[in-house]
């Protein structure tokens, strides 16, 4: 992949890059299959050390693990929510990643559960958060010959939730008009801190720090989720385009956020 | 130009070898080398399912699997659905229950059906629906085809 540069590409699940390269979004003069590298494929889910999540591991294999499962639901919303049962046989999170549409259903819940990236490349290895990972509508930080070898999830915190959702016309298989991931911890009823991220409502999804820290401190209720929803609304730079309308994105921003939320405090009390 | 790959795989249960270029994708290599037409190409990018395909017990739009990646893998296709014995009971109550009309969706739906009853033959209509969400049909309206696979779920565990 160093010898041709940005004439190469990697084939994960290869439902975004077979598509692009079918319709000559660019032109490749190599394509290669990471999936018979073991470290792709790894998925090592423990309480303490949290998860390692392969690039090219399949949705399907995150929502069938049990551990993932009951430690990341978060993390299940976004791999069971990625196209329908044939998408998620092959489609994998590192590659909803690197895809770095700002629409990816996958970037806002590794964004608001503190993902870092394992980038190895010519020069070695390095790492970086998620949120610092995309850098334009199907652009990312990876060098010329660096891959990303994998996902790393911190433990879940005590007391934590998180949830994403997002809106779309149909009930499946459709692209997010807008949405939101977030993540709470709580203490003794009061919310010690929290993450939003933002899908479909500006150039990269957009990790909403203003949002998050009106949140820090105050009693987890209604009030307090309606005004972190409000300056998320201000975080949203959408713009209009055949999915949706700006004003309507915005609008989507305030309710996807209030209903995250609200699901990942119910998380964080113990409810599924 | 480059050279053909060659490519090993299992083919509804028969070991199969054919040649492809690189670029091919495992829908043209059934279609167009092994002359297994039954899979269909709807979109080519992985929208409609008409091309969904069983490869390794996961079904897949095989419009985005490069032919290449079967080698070794077990792939089942329409064409594998029925047996000595007759119709999968999937095939029967599609016919009974007319559900389809142009049959463009119809491989893609049987093979993705399939693939759910055997895991969960009680699968019930909000599972059926989310689960064939990746197969898109222009003519039934859909409710025909949920009613044949709860039907032939029945029949598959044995309650009719």
């Amino acid at each position: 992949m160093a010898e041709k540069g940005s004439r190469a590409k990697a084939l994960a699940g290869g439902t975004d890059v077979l598509v692009q390269l079918r319709a000559k979004r660019y032109l490749i003069d190599r394509l290669v299959d990471i999936k018979k590298i073991p470290e792709m494929n790894e998925l090592t889910c423990t309480e303490q050390a949290g998860l390692v999540l392969g690039a090219a591991v399949p949705c399907c294999l995150i929502y069938e693990n049990q551990d993932v499962s009951r430690l990341y639901p978060g993390l299940i919303d976004s791999a069971f929510l990625i196209g329908g049962i044939q998408i998620q046989g092959r489609a994998s999170i590192g590659g909803n990643l690197c895809n770095a549409a700002p629409s990816a259903d996958a970037i806002p819940t590794l964004i608001a559960l503190e993902a870092t990236c394992n980038i190895v490349g010519p020069k070695g290895k390095r790492t970086i958060a998620v949120e610092d990972f995309c850098t334009g509508p199907g652009q990312n930080v990876l060098k010329d010959g660096e891959l990303l070898v994998s996902i790393h999830l911190p433990p879940p915190k005590r007391n934590s939730g998180a949830h994403y959702l997002r809106f779309i016309p149909r009930n499946e298989m459709d692209i997010a008009v807008a949405g939101v991931g977030a993540s709470v911890v709580l203490s003794n009823g009061k919310i010690e801190s929290a993450r939003l991220a933002l899908a479909s409502v500006a150039p990269t999804p957009v990790f909403a720090t203003k949002a998050a820290a009106t949140l820090v401190g105050k009693e987890a209720n209604e009030e307090a989720v309606l005004e972190a929803a409000e300056e998320a609304k201000k975080a949203a730079k959408p713009i209009s385009d055949m999915r949706g309308t700006i004003e309507q994105r915005i609008h989507l921003v305030g309710v996807l956020t209030k209903r995250a939320l609200n699901k990942a405090i119910a998380r964080a009390k113990g409810a599924e | 130009m480059s050279l053909k790959i060659h490519v090993r795989t299992t083919v509804n249960g028969e070991e199969t070898e054919f040649l492809c270029e690189g670029r091919q994708s495992l829908l043209e290599a059934l279609r167009d080398i092994l002359g297994l037409t039954g899979t269909k190409e709807g979109c080519n990018d992985g929208n409609c399912g008409a091309c969904t395909i069983n490869l390794d017990g996961r079904i897949v739009d095989s419009c985005l699997v490069l032919a290449a990646e079967a080698e070794g893998k077990t792939i089942l296709t329409i064409e594998g659905v029925a047996s000595i014995d007759g119709l999968h009971p999937l095939q029967q109550s599609f016919l009974e229950q007319a559900a389809l009309q142009c049959g463009i969706c119809t491989p893609g739906f049987i093979v993705a059906a399939k693939a759910l009853l055997e895991q969960e033959p009680d699968a019930d209509e909000h599972r059926i629906r989310h689960w064939l969400a990746g197969n898109l049909c222009r003519c039934t309206g859909y409710d025909k085809i949920i009613r044949a696979v709860l039907d032939a779920g029945a029949v598959v565990r044995g309650a009719k």
